[in-house]
């Protein structure tokens, strides 16, 4: 692991230092049912998982970053001492739940239990929390989603100003590209990732492009347009329920027959599989369907809806990250897959790919940890960049901010000369666009 | 004397907590899981969680069992002696016919003895397998050898015995007493994944599987 000792004392100076052990205990008795009772009691050390985990074969295979142990040294340690744990056990349990994995699930796969460990690390960030020792960044986001209901704290005069600003930029190529917000009764309603509408908001726009060709009925709310869950990362079990329900409860008000989300991973895990429990539904299913951008995205092209200019097709090689949350967690790899023919010539899948791809190491959070984390997420990277590398690929497609964000800071730490690209800035590039947005004089020209 | 009690009433008692500590064990988690984790049971989806036991029942059937092939066979020759000799050994199903009239089939007496040097092989595989990996070294205990060392202990006093090699008497009745010991262990320790790892792997099958398509496997 790389070295971020100096993060670390940062991170947790000034903390109190009194722990609140009978809450402990209640979290780790509000989770004692029947799975987590198994998991941790059949384990058998068999070490399978190992091999299964991003950070273990990045890092030289030290053998304290297999699943396994670090499970048994962090939810299965707290278990065994009933709670009774100190200030350093769970600074170290701090370390391994952030730092050491991802919950991109993938070693579940891998074990012959199918122990889910990720579910198990995600009960020990959520018992660190309860404690006060929570990434700071991670803990700044959360109260600005209690706050506010957005991660960045964005007050909604300023979303909607920013909706207004970005449907201006587009007049100067397109016609009858509106971003409507809070509108009743849509098809879609649109939730976004809060970092797009404060640092690259053109991605809303080139959200408003596409789906104007598609003629599609959709808005984004006023309220519970934040799609991502920070405080599913930052271990804060009830926060992230209301995060949720946010989103939930804003669709049902609206009458949208569908949530739709934006190229991004944890958003989608959160709200259509993660987010029912979360929020404590019996069901276990989201109230409203919630469909990902990719998903979206694949019907529009095989269904004409959007076409594709044939000499604007990507010629250089690409290939696809898939994001953890969007393929293995969100079972849309072969959308990614029906997509890609249309907008380029020369794909080269990554091995492995698809439900057993690689988490790219900047996902569960630890890319809005901030920059102190970098080295972490560049150690833990190394087989991600290695994939990359061997596919020979020059642009990497990613429907995920956080992949997309990693990606390029692998290719500049490990020289790998790669672009990262999302779905959004390809389609809008080479898409046809239809008689009903094209300028009056284009159609003159034409 | 000593013999007749441990195939008599100590038979019994072991069979009773045995079976009896596997059904109540059972028994614990259904209710708890009705409990604590019903919101799962939403999902459960009969033909994704068989998908995902068949797949790891059957050997190199999961990209994982495939990663490390050698230590793969090995394991199944070590579960599939440790389901079918005790229960197929012609000796054993003797003892069953003069006690009840009633008996399974038997296998071959030679077949027993091969499988039998094959758990033995597979357990001298699995210690030194722990020994030498560093991710499984670290993660491994003394418990961890005692159970498999326990769980090997009928099968090479029952070859010996079997042999007339050394002290037949005193090989019988440790066979006797280690097999019993096992079966007490196995609904109180990990070993009790011979019934509870049909459950975890049909749950991630439909957790990841039917809720999302993804392969367990």
């Amino acid at each position: 692991m790389a070295d971020i000792q100096a993060t670390l004392e940062k991170e947790f100076k000034n903390a109190d230092f009194s722990l609140d052990i009978p809450k402990i205990r209640k979290i780790l008795e509000a989770n004692k049912g029947a799975r987590i009772r198994t998991w941790l009691s059949i384990c058998s050390r068999c070490g399978l998982c190992a091999e299964s985990c991003f950070v273990y074969l990045s890092n030289d295979r030290d053998p304290k970053l297999s699943p396994a142990y670090k499970f048994k040294h962090t939810l299965g340690e707290l278990y065994r001492r009933k709670g009774r744990v100190n200030r350093a056990f769970l600074e170290k349990c701090y370390e391994i739940s952030w730092l050491q994995c991802t919950m991109c699930k993938r070693c579940s796969m891998y074990c012959p239990f199918g122990i889910d460990i990720a579910t198990m690390i995600s009960i020990s960030r959520n018992i660190c929390h309860s404690q006060g020792i929570r990434p700071k960044s991670l803990a700044e986001f959360s109260e600005n989603c209690r706050k506010t209901g957005n991660h960045m704290g964005l007050p909604v005069e300023e979303l909607v100003d920013t909706c207004d600003w970005m449907e201006e930029e587009t007049e100067d190529d397109y016609r009858n590209v509106k971003i409507p917000v809070d509108k009743a009764d849509v098809k879609y309603m649109y939730t976004i990732n809060p970092r797009e509408p404060v640092y690259y908001p053109q991605d809303i726009s080139m959200a408003a492009i596409i789906l104007a060709a598609a003629q599609e009925s959709w808005t984004i709310p006023a309220f519970g347009w934040d799609c991502t869950n920070l405080p599913m990362f930052a271990g804060d079990r009830d926060l992230a329920g209301q995060q949720v329900k946010n989103v939930y409860a804003k669709a049902q008000e609206l009458g949208a027959q569908k949530i739709l989300i934006t190229e991004c991973g944890h958003a989608y895990r959160s709200l259509a599989y993660e987010g029912p429990y979360m929020a404590g539904y019996t069901g276990g299913k989201p109230p409203v369907e919630v469909v990902h951008f990719v998903k979206l995205m694949s019907e529009y092209l095989t269904e004409g809806k959007i076409k594709i200019d044939p000499d604007k097709k990507i010629k250089a090689p690409i290939t696809y990250q898939d994001p953890c949350n969007v393929s293995r967690n969100g079972g849309l790899w072969e959308e990614a897959r029906k997509i890609i023919p249309y907008l380029a010539d020369d794909f080269r899948d990554m091995s492995p790919n698809r439900d057993h791809n690689h988490c790219c190491a900047g996902g569960g959070g630890i890319m809005p940890m901030g920059p102190d984390y970098k080295p972490a997420r560049m150690a833990s990277g190394k087989l991600k960049a290695e994939q990359i590398k061997a596919t020979g690929a020059e642009i990497v497609i990613t429907p995920c901010h956080n992949c997309f964000d990693q990606i390029n800071d692998l290719s500049e730490e490990y020289d790998l000369g790669v672009k990262a690209l999302s779905l959004k800035e390809i389609i809008v590039e080479s898409m046809v666009v239809p008689d009903h947005m094209k300028l009056e004089d284009e159609i003159d020209n034409a | 004397m000593m013999y007749d009690l441990l195939t008599g009433p100590v038979l019994w008692i072991t069979f009773a907590i045995f079976l009896g500590g596997l059904a109540v064990r059972m028994a614990f988690l259904f209710r708890l899981s009705r409990k604590k984790d019903s919101v799962f049971y939403n999902h459960i989806s009969l033909s994704w969680g068989l998908k995902s036991i068949l797949h790891w029942i059957l050997p190199w059937a999961s990209t994982s069992m495939r990663m490390q092939p050698f230590f793969t066979l090995m394991v199944f020759g070590f579960h599939l002696t440790l389901l079918t000799v005790p229960l197929f050994l012609n000796a054993h199903n003797i003892m069953w016919d003069e006690a009840f009239g009633l008996s399974l089939w038997s296998i071959p007496d030679i077949l027993a003895d091969v499988m039998t040097i094959i758990l033995i092989a597979s357990a001298v595989f699995l210690i030194i397998r722990r020994i030498r990996r560093p991710e499984v070294r670290i993660l491994t205990s003394a418990w961890d050898y005692t159970l498999l060392i326990l769980t090997t202990l009928p099968f090479i006093t029952g070859f010996f015995a079997y042999h007339q090699w050394g002290p037949y008497e005193t090989l019988l009745i440790l066979h006797i007493l280690s097999a019993q010991v096992l079966l007490i262990l196995i609904p109180f320790t990990k070993l009790s994944h011979m019934i509870l790892f049909f459950f975890t792997r049909a749950f991630i099958g439909f957790e990841m599987g039917g809720r999302r398509g993804a392969r367990s496997w």
